[in-house]
């Protein structure tokens, strides 16, 4: 097994994807190379995500075939933040799901750290649109609700560190509370907390400030990327907001709606560390502008 | 605020005064509507240990035969829930005996059951039985589509995406089928007794009535109207202390 593996990642490395993920911005190279077979390592450092034609169809309840992703190709880099952009019903969320192994894509393959995806793994986390918190527990048991529901109890450990988090998040005041008396920002927040507990290698997160006003949503962007600056993840970033891929994102894919398919992937230069004053640069709303017509222009004709 | 407190027992004693104020004026024989005051007196006639006795007859059935549907039912409702195959197969089964009518099948039941408290407790049973499979089951399913995506991604038991999840989302579904089924539980264990009972406020009804001791009988349907009211209150009460969580916020 350990054999079988090796090869594959050997074979892996020499297929011209890894060359783009390894070059993609936000890729954190080792810093050394000291024992003679890291050499090997490095070269053979599996993408955190891959799509390899990847084609997704779903037969609805009438029984007729939808096709959500055609062929699909994605290449996302360790600690790379991308954000995907596109039309409604281009099939987002279908990535995230795939990429989350709650769903088997119909043809072609997802690979997570370059082992093929074939259910759930626990260095993945989810953040949805909606904060979808249990409302019978107060913050604090939501934040450690993933302990407890996989294997039936929270340690002294784990809820300690969830009041770390909530600290993090600014919410360390309403550990006791019910979501109810939060509002809509604060939940999300707490959402966010809760996948940050698991502390997962891999965020996805689906459209999630996009029930915010304007001004929550800058808010917690600026404070996702601090607490990605203190923890770097790789991140897939759905959003509808060219400025909040923008501000957050290595890479930018533009999706094209029905069948969804990966149209144009934008890097982009903004330096880091990033904050709100990102968006005076003119080279942000420049990239906003051109970005929007492409969005526009290319989903208008078809 | 004080006076909406007040509200459901001033509107119950002007019926009652309506009531023998109708029968006093228009002089109406007891029996063919006894009056209020004669209802009671009509109950002081028969000793109470046999009030009791009748009522704890019929209370049994009540409570036996909706307990026994609870418990068939919550689990049921997580199996459907769980398998569509099965969900498939079993509904339809439900409904049909759902529009069997209850007064129908019961002389037939207890014929196959024989006379004793088997046949009562499965028509009370039976028609507590659909509601609450439907509403447990709806209520299974009103949990939202990202808990269990989150439940599944986690890749915990899925015992626990049921007890974690699911069944606290379905608690106002549950408790509300609750409260429709105690109450459906002493129409069918009235109706069983009808048929076959030796004991029993509904058997007391048909007795009376047969007799034409209509205050009696009255006084057995008032008795009835109580026990169906306090366990549909008992129920309202396990929901305030236990689930005052699921209660919609006041705001
Ligand atoms: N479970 C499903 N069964 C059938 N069709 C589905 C299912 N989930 C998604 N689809 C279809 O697949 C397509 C892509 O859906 P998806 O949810 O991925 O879109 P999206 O890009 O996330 O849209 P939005 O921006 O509105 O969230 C849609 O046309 C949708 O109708
Ligand atoms: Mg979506």
């Amino acid at each position: 097994m350990g054999l079988f593996d090796t090869g594959r990642m050997i074979h892996r490395s020499i297929s011209p994807g890894v060359a783009t993920s390894l070059s993609a911005p936000g890729y954190a190279q080792p810093a050394s190379t000291q024992a003679p077979d890291a050499t090997v390592l490095r070269i053979s450092t599996p993408s955190a995500l891959r799509f390899q034609h990847v084609t997704h169809t779903f037969i609805s309840s009438d029984r007729s075939a939808i096709t959500a992703l055609s062929d699909v190709n994605l290449e996302v880099g360790r600690t790379e933040f991308v954000s995907i952009i596109g039309a409604s019903g281009c099939g987002k969320s279908t990535i995230l799901r795939l990429a989350s192994g709650l769903l088997a894509p119909s043809s072609g393959e997802v690979s997570v750290f370059g082992l093929k995806v074939t259910e759930p793994r626990n260095d993945i986390a989810l953040v949805f649109q909606r904060p979808t918190l249990l409302p019978w527990l107060n913050i604090a048991d939501n934040v450690t609700f993933p302990e407890r529901h996989t294997t039936g109890r929270v340690t002294r450990e784990t809820a300690d560190r969830a009041l770390q988090i909530l600290d993090v998040v600014g919410l360390r005041d309403f550990a006791q509370k019910k979501p109810s008396e939060l509002s809509g920002g604060m939940q999300q927040r707490v959402a966010i907390a809760r996948a940050l507990l698991q502390d997962p290698d891999i965020l996805l997160m689906d459209e999630p400030f996009s029930a915010l006003d304007a001004l929550t949503r800058d808010e917690l962007s600026v404070e996702l990327l601090g607490i990605l600056d203190k923890r770097p993840k790789t991140v897939i970033f759905v959003t509808h907001s060219i400025q909040e891929a923008l501000l957050l994102s290595d890479r930018i894919v533009v999706m094209s709606p029905r069948p969804g398919k990966v149209m144009e992937t934008i890097t982009v230069p903004l330096a880091r560390p990033r904050g709100l004053d990102s968006m005076l640069d003119p080279l942000f709303s420049e990239m906003a502008n051109e970005i929007r017509s492409k969005v526009f222009t290319r989903s208008g004709k078809a | 605020m004080r006076l909406s407190r007040f509200a459901p027992a001033l509107t119950l004693i002007s019926a009652l005064l309506a009531w023998q104020a109708i029968c006093v004026v228009f002089s109406v024989p007891a029996y063919i509507l006894p009056r209020p005051s004669q209802v009671v007196m009509a109950a002081t006639e028969v000793p109470i240990w046999t009030w009791l006795d009748n009522i704890g007859a019929t209370l049994e059935i009540v409570l036996a035969g909706f307990c026994i549907s609870f418990a068939i039912a919550i689990p049921l409702a997580m199996l459907l829930v769980n398998s569509p195959l099965l969900s498939s197969t079993i509904v339809p089964l439900l409904v049909v005996i759902q529009s069997t009518p209850i007064v129908a099948i019961a002389p037939i039941l207890v014929v196959s059951l024989g006379a004793g408290a088997l046949p009562r407790t499965v028509i009370t049973c039976l028609i507590t039985f659909f509601p609450l499979v439907i509403a447990t089951a709806a209520g299974l399913r009103s949990a939202p589509a990202e808990l269990i995506e989150l439940s599944e991604s986690l890749k915990a038991p899925r015992f626990r995406q049921y007890t974690q999840i699911r069944l606290p989302y379905a608690v106002p579904h549950i408790i509300g089928a609750a409260k429709v089924a105690v109450t459906l539980a002493v129409i069918g264990a009235v109706v069983a007794e009808f048929v076959a009972a030796d004991k029993g406020l509904g058997y007391m009804i048909l007795n009376y009535t047969a007799v034409f001791k209509l205050g009696r009988a009255f006084f057995a349907l008032i008795v009835l109207l109580c026990i169906s009211l306090s366990l549909y209150q008992v129920v309202a009460l396990i929901e305030r202390t236990f689930f005052s969580w699921s209660l919609p916020e006041r705001r």
